[in-house]
Formats: C-alpha cells, structure tokens, sequence
C-alpha cells in the first residue's frame, strides 16, 4: 500500500474504518468504509458523527464511488472523504471534483503525473461537490 | 498447430510471433504449441506487443491458417477492399479467407 | 451552428494534452493496457481487428466544410485515405496509430472538433434530428437542448465509469428521425397547452442483445430543470446499474428490472434532493446557445419550381429531396449508399467535395444521418441541379434514400473485432440484386439494416427488414428479421426463423419483398404490409 495523499490541514482520524453496518449498528466508530454496494445516504442521518469515510474501489472501473462521495458532500458532510483502493492517477481530478480530499492508492502515484493531473482542467463544464465555477456560469457573470 | 498474436503496441498492426520476433505476415508465424503463456507474458512485459493471445490454425499449403475466419480477415485485411490488405494483387486470396 | 468560444476551446485542447501524455506514459510502460484502455476508449480510440480506429465525434451530426475538409486532411494524412460515417453520426478511421493519435486530436482541435466520449462506459456523443432547423414539423430546434447537454456531459466527474456506455438523443417533433426510444434516455422536447416547452423523458431504449423501447418516464420536465433531471436519471443509474454482467448493465436493463415505475420513482427522488445543489445550468446559456442555431439568410425570393426536362435529375430530385420550411428550399440527401459500395464510407476526395457543396449550397453546413448518408440541409431549388451535376460526377447521386438500396450496415467481420459475420458483402450483395432487377424503386420505403453480431451497431432491430449476423460453428450465417422501425412508428423486428448463407441471405431479402408485392393495398409501405398480414406469408415463402 502506498502512502495516503490529503488535501486537508486536520489531523487524520488514527483508528481503522468500520463497514457501514458496524457503524449503523452501534459503533462508535468516527471512521467508516463505504463499499460500491452501500448506500451512502444511510450515512447522512450521522454526519455529525464522522471525521472519515474512506470509499472503497475494488476495481477502478467501478463508478458507484463517484455517486456516494457527491452524496455525502451534498448532504453537508465536511470531514475526511478518501478514496482508497484501485485508484489510478489519471481519476484524481474527477475524484477530487465529486469530493474526495484524500486517496489512498494500492500503487503509489508518481507526483509528477499527480501534479499534471490536477493541473489539467482549465475549466469544469458542470457543477459538482467542489466549488469550480462551471463555465455556463461563468459566461454569464 | 497454435499461433501466437498481437499487435504491435505504436502502430497497432496486427502481428504474428515467429520464433524470434513479431511479423505482420502470418507466414511467418510459428508453432507456439505448449509456451504460449510464457512468451506473451515476457513480450507483452516488453511492450513489443499489445494483447497477445493465442489461436488454432492448420497448416495449408505449407503455410498456417487460422482456424476461424475472424483471425483469417485479421490476418489478411478487409475482405471489401482488397486493395488494402496485405496481397493487393493475389486474386486467389478471397478464397483463402473465406 | 454552434462555435466554440475560449472556454470550450480550452477544454478541447486540455484534452488533448492528457490524452498525449496518457498515450507517452502507455507507450512508456508507465500504464498498463488495462490501466489504458478505458482512457484511450474516452478518447474514441479502439484497438480494432486490424489497428486502433478512431472515432470522432460529430455533435449532432453537424459539420461546417472546414471541418469536413479536416476530416478529409486526417484520412488522407493519418489513414487510408477514407472515413466510415457511422450510425450516431460519428466518423471512423480504420488505420490508426498510436503514436499518431494525440497529433490527431490536436488538429481536430484546430477546427473546433474532438473524440471525446465517443466510446467506453460514459455518455456519449449526443445525437439529433437531422432536419434539425429545417424541418416545418418541429416544435422548437432540438440541436441547442442536444448542445447544452454534451457540455453538461463533457468531463462529467461523477459520470465516466458507468456500468455502460449512455447514448442520448434529443429530437422535438412528433417525426422521430434519431431513433429516440432506441436510447438509453430519449428526449423529445414538447409543448404543453399554455404553450410552455418541456422535455419528455424516456429512459432504457437500446438494441443490442435485449432490444428494448424506452418508456416515457417524465412527460414534461420544465426546460429549468432539464439538467438536473438528466443528472437524477444518471445517478440512479450509475449507482444501481447492474455491473456484475457486462450484458446486463446497460439502463433498459435497470429499468426493465425495476419497472419503469420504481425507477421513476428513484429518479424523483433523486431529483428532489438535486434540486437544491445549483446544478442547472443559468437560462441565459440555452438562450446564448439558441442563437448559434437560428436560421441562416434565406432567399426570401428563391424560386418555388425546379426545372425537371433532365428525367435522371427529376428521380434524383423525387427520391432524394426533403421538404423545408423555408419556401424554394429543400433539404438534400447525399447518398454514401452506391449500388455495391461500402455503406457509409466516403473517400477524402468526396469528403472534400461535400465540404464544397456545402458551402457552396448549403450555408457552409452539412450533418451526418444516423442513416450514414450526409444531408445538405438548406439548399436553394434553383440550385439543385447544378448540385446533382456534381456529385454525379463524383458518384455520389445514387437517388435511393430510404429504399432496399439505402442499407445501414455496421462494419462487421471486415473491420469488427466483436463480430460473427461480415455485414458489408451482405449489403453490397444486396443493393446489386435491386438494381438489376429494378425494383428499388417500385417497393418504395423500405429500410434494411444490417448488424455483424447480436451488439446491433447496424440497428438490424429496427429495419423493416433486418439481418444478423451469427457464427454457426465458424461459418457465417444470417437470421432475418422483419417488421423493426425506429422511427415514431417504433417497433422491435421479429426473426423469421432459421438462418441463411451469405448468397441466400440475398434471395431471402428478395422473397420477402415479392411476398409485399403481392399483398400490398394502396398506398402501404413494406411495413404497413407486414403489420397487416402478419409473419405467416412470409414464412411460406421463405421456408415453404
Ligand atoms: S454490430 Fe457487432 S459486428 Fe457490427 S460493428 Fe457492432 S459490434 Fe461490430
């Protein structure tokens, strides 16, 4: 496993995620895993709760983390929200829009490709979990 | 007999392993009956093909011959516009094909 | 039609760049090909049967003759010196490389053109009515609704590693020529009674192995909320497409299992929780958009007749012409159908001299049809003949729009490394026997579309006759199908029963239009035909 990039000042949470039924159930986990299959608004009742949701992506063709993270975002959820698994370089910069500030990648990403990756998009099309101004926007400011 | 193939990972032309390297003419291909895993791992490793796999074929007049007809267009080139493949002057070359 | 502006411009050529640099560090063995694959596949580009093939997208089919001649310049510079125009009114090169592929981008670039999103399991290009802009039956101009949502789709972040590919197609007018409920989301722009425009929605159309029609799940989202609603339908796909079966995991396939009802309802409930995130685009951006799109200068004073003394120009004109709003207009069809030709390829030099007719007669302006022919939408009466005189001489004034001669075929064994069967001799085969027989003209609308396997780019589905091809035990063998539309009558072909061989798949074809002609009424198309008397004649026939 490669080290964990973030984008975020706070201290990491420093105690392993829990599965999304650990944590309804009781736990009193601040961390908690989100598979591709979970339901990521079972979460929203708990944000206060939460200082990390890692989204798991067992296969990196597999886009349902793209759906929970902008979920979470939309519902208000301001702590750690960190892609892990099979994450590749060249998925940063739509991570990164649909809210994910943090990624934990199986292969460790070369900084020179991560720097290009999320230098590359002058401009966003549409809207999404981060704050880009999209370019409809902009074109009518 | 089996034949091993690719494509040639720059120009993406269909290639054939001949023992020693990768041919665009299936003529050179060889038999690679029993190390066929082994050789498309060390070579596609080295990126001097792209997605090499394995096919049945027989020998025909001296010459291997896929099987099926699918790795036979790819071996030769677009049944419609013979001017493109790789015999533009063989007017028997439907025949192989087909 | 629509012209970039910075912003766009910026993005395309972003594109550009990541794709160079994804491309080096392929070729560096920084990136697998699996790691590659779904990345060059964003980027339209294929490894193929024989070579990478490069999709570019053409948004809503439209070209400019400066486009179309770049399209010409990369056959001849990059390729083989052609194009295949394809069934979403995209363009194909057969011969690609690799390292030729970011250079490529870069000069489609140059004339406000891409691939992105032409393949791999994001939404793809948009496409549209044809006669978009043209046509009197249209309730509004669909091509700035299609515009608004390729930039809404383009770089979408939440929207690229779909369970599937996503095709959307927007028309607005009862006539569908885009084949609308063939998409996964159809979108056909209405008005309501007070005169208010909406978009229906239907979602979970497709052909392929499970051809399905969409339902209309929404038949009036208010134009504010159009996006967003976009959006709920793709959200709920992307989180609950199936992924476990590559086979199952386009949306008809959701729909189909939750009922269009469930799904509707998960779709407004989504929605009702987007509503509020400043997804939808200002209302000044559709009307900035509109503005591209509004009619060109006519000729308030072009002439209403056409000079028909020159009998092959009349057929041309009969068969080839469609009807315009504007009076002493037509729209023009150019048929890339030639008796025995390839359907839908089109040589750099024809290429080049449809960009000039389009400028020259057409307000610089021609579009793909989802048929694979090039229509030049607004071309004067008056000017016609002098058009017809020159692409005769180029042979490209076949007059056979939307008979047997007009075959869609997809590339099939000849070029599809997907494929069972080849899908062009069928069709070159096909279109010989009518013309020697005489018939094409006296059977009158009949739409023939030809698909190498089950994946239906050749839309066979949908063709008053269809025909698939299958492999039986390594021999290629053809399944016929009747009674398919795409078009506002939309219905799902019906296979007849055992398959044929190449030559009877022909003879075939043949039996079932002789079959037409002894049944039909007045006025009845092979279709109407077939509705009428069912499947049974024509079985007789085939197997006796
Ligand atoms: S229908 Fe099949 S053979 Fe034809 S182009 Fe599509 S995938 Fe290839």
């Amino acid at each position: 496993m490669a080290d964990t990039l973030r984008y975020r000042d706070d201290e990491p949470v420093d105690h392993p995620a829990v599965t999304v039924d650990a944590f309804l159930d009781q736990s009193n986990a601040s961390a908690v895993r989100i598979e591709p299959g979970d339901d990521a608004r079972a979460l929203v009742p708990h944000l206060e709760r939460l200082a990390l949701v890692e989204v798991n992506f067992p296969a990196f063709g597999d886009g349902r983390g793209y759906s929970s993270a902008r979920i979470l975002r939309e519902a208000g959820f301001e702590g750690e929200l960190r892609a892990v698994g099979d994450v590749l370089v060249d998925q940063l910069a739509y991570m990164r829009r649909c809210g994910f500030d943090a990624f934990e990648p199986d292969e460790q990403f070369d900084m020179d490709d991560v720097k290009a990756a999320f230098e590359r998009w002058p401009e966003v099309y549409q809207s999404a979990a981060d704050s880009r101004t999209p370019i409809w926007t902009k074109r009518h400011a | 007999m089996r034949l091993l193939t690719g494509n040639d990972l720059k120009s993406g032309a269909v290639t054939w392993w001949t023992g020693s390297d990768w041919s665009i003419h299936i003529e050179d291909a060889v038999d690679v009956t029993g190390s066929e895993d082994e050789i498309a791992r060390r070579e596609e490793a080295a990126r001097r093909v792209n997605v090499p796999y394995a096919i049945d074929a027989e020998l025909h007049e001296g010459s291997p011959r896929p099987s099926h007809i699918k790795e036979r267009v790819r071996a030769l080139g677009p049944t419609v516009r013979p001017d493109l493949t790789l015999k533009p002057a063989d007017p028997e070359i439907g025949n192989w094909v087909i | 039609m629509y012209a970039y502006d910075q912003y766009d411009q910026a993005m395309v050529d972003a594109r550009v760049e990541e794709f160079r640099d994804q491309a080096r560090r392929r070729l560096e063995g920084k990136l697998t090909e699996d790691q590659f694959k779904p990345l060059r596949l964003m980027n339209g580009l294929y490894l193929q049967l024989h070579a990478y093939m490069l999709r570019v997208a053409i948004p809503y089919g439209t070209l400019n003759s400066l486009q179309m001649r770049a399209l010409a310049d990369i056959a001849e510079k990059y390729d083989r010196g052609y194009g295949h125009f394809t069934t979403r009114q995209n363009i194909q090169y057969n011969w690609i490389k690799l390292e030729d592929a970011a250079d490529i981008l870069a000069d489609l670039a140059k004339v406000e053109m891409h691939a992105i999103q032409t393949s791999g399991n994001c939404i793809r290009n948009i496409s549209s009515d044809h006669f978009a802009g043209a046509t009197a039956d249209e309730v509004v101009d669909p091509r700035p609704y299609a515009e608004l949502l390729r930039q809404w789709s383009s770089f979408h972040p939440e929207f690229s590693y779909l369970p599937r590919k996503f095709k959307i197609a927007v028309i607005a007018s009862e006539k569908d020529r885009a084949a609308m409920r063939l998409h996964d989301i159809g979108i056909n722009i209405v008005q309501n009674d007070t005169g208010e425009l909406g978009a229906a929605f239907y979602v979970g159309g497709g052909m392929g192995r499970t051809p399905m029609i969409a339902p209309c799940i929404n038949a009036f989202v208010p134009l504010d909320h159009f996006v967003t609603y976009a959006e709920a339908c793709l959200r709920v796909y992307n989180r609950y497409g199936r992924r476990d079966n590559k086979y199952k995991a386009r949306i008809k396939i959701l729909v189909h299992e939750l009922g269009a009802e469930e799904y509707t309802r998960q779709v407004e409930e989504e929605f009702a929780q987007l509503l509020d995130q400043g997804i939808e685009p200002p209302l000044a951006e559709l009307e900035r958009i509109r503005t591209f799109f509004e009619d060109p200068p006519f000729d308030g004073d072009a002439d209403a007749e056409i000079d028909r003394s020159d009998p092959d120009f009349a057929v041309w004109v009969d068969r080839n012409t469609v009807p315009h709003k504007q009076p002493g207009y037509v729209s023009a069809v150019i048929s890339l159908k030639p008796v025995g030709g390839i359907p839908g390829d089109a040589t750099a030099e024809q290429m080049r001299l449809m960009a000039d007719l389009a400028k020259d007669y057409s307000f610089d302006e021609c579009r793909v049809m989802h048929t694979q022919n090039i229509v030049l939408p607004h071309v004067r009466k008056a000017d016609l003949h002098a058009l017809w005189t020159a692409l005769e001489d180029a042979g490209l004034g076949s007059p056979n729009l939307d008979t047997v001669e007009d075959i869609i075929a997809c590339p099939g064994l000849d070029y599809c490394s997907l494929a069972n069967a080849r899908s062009i001799p069928v069709a070159q085969k096909i279109s010989e026997r009518f013309a020697a027989n005489g018939k094409t003209g006296t059977l009158g609308e009949l739409k023939l579309k030809i698909s190498g396997c089950i994946n239906a780019c050749g839309h066979h589905h949908a063709g008053h006759i269809g025909i698939l091809g299958v492999d039986r035990k390594g021999v290629e063998n053809y399944q016929l199908l009747l009674g398919g539309s795409e078009a506002e009558d939309v219905s799902l072909a019906k296979i007849t029963g055992p398959g044929f061989d190449e030559n009877g798949i022909v003879d075939a074809v043949e039996t079932v239009t002789s079959v037409y002609e002894r049944e039909r009424q007045d006025g009845e198309r092979f279709v109407d035909t077939y509705r009428r008397i069912g499947m049974n004649p024509f079985k007789e026939a085939l197997y006796g």
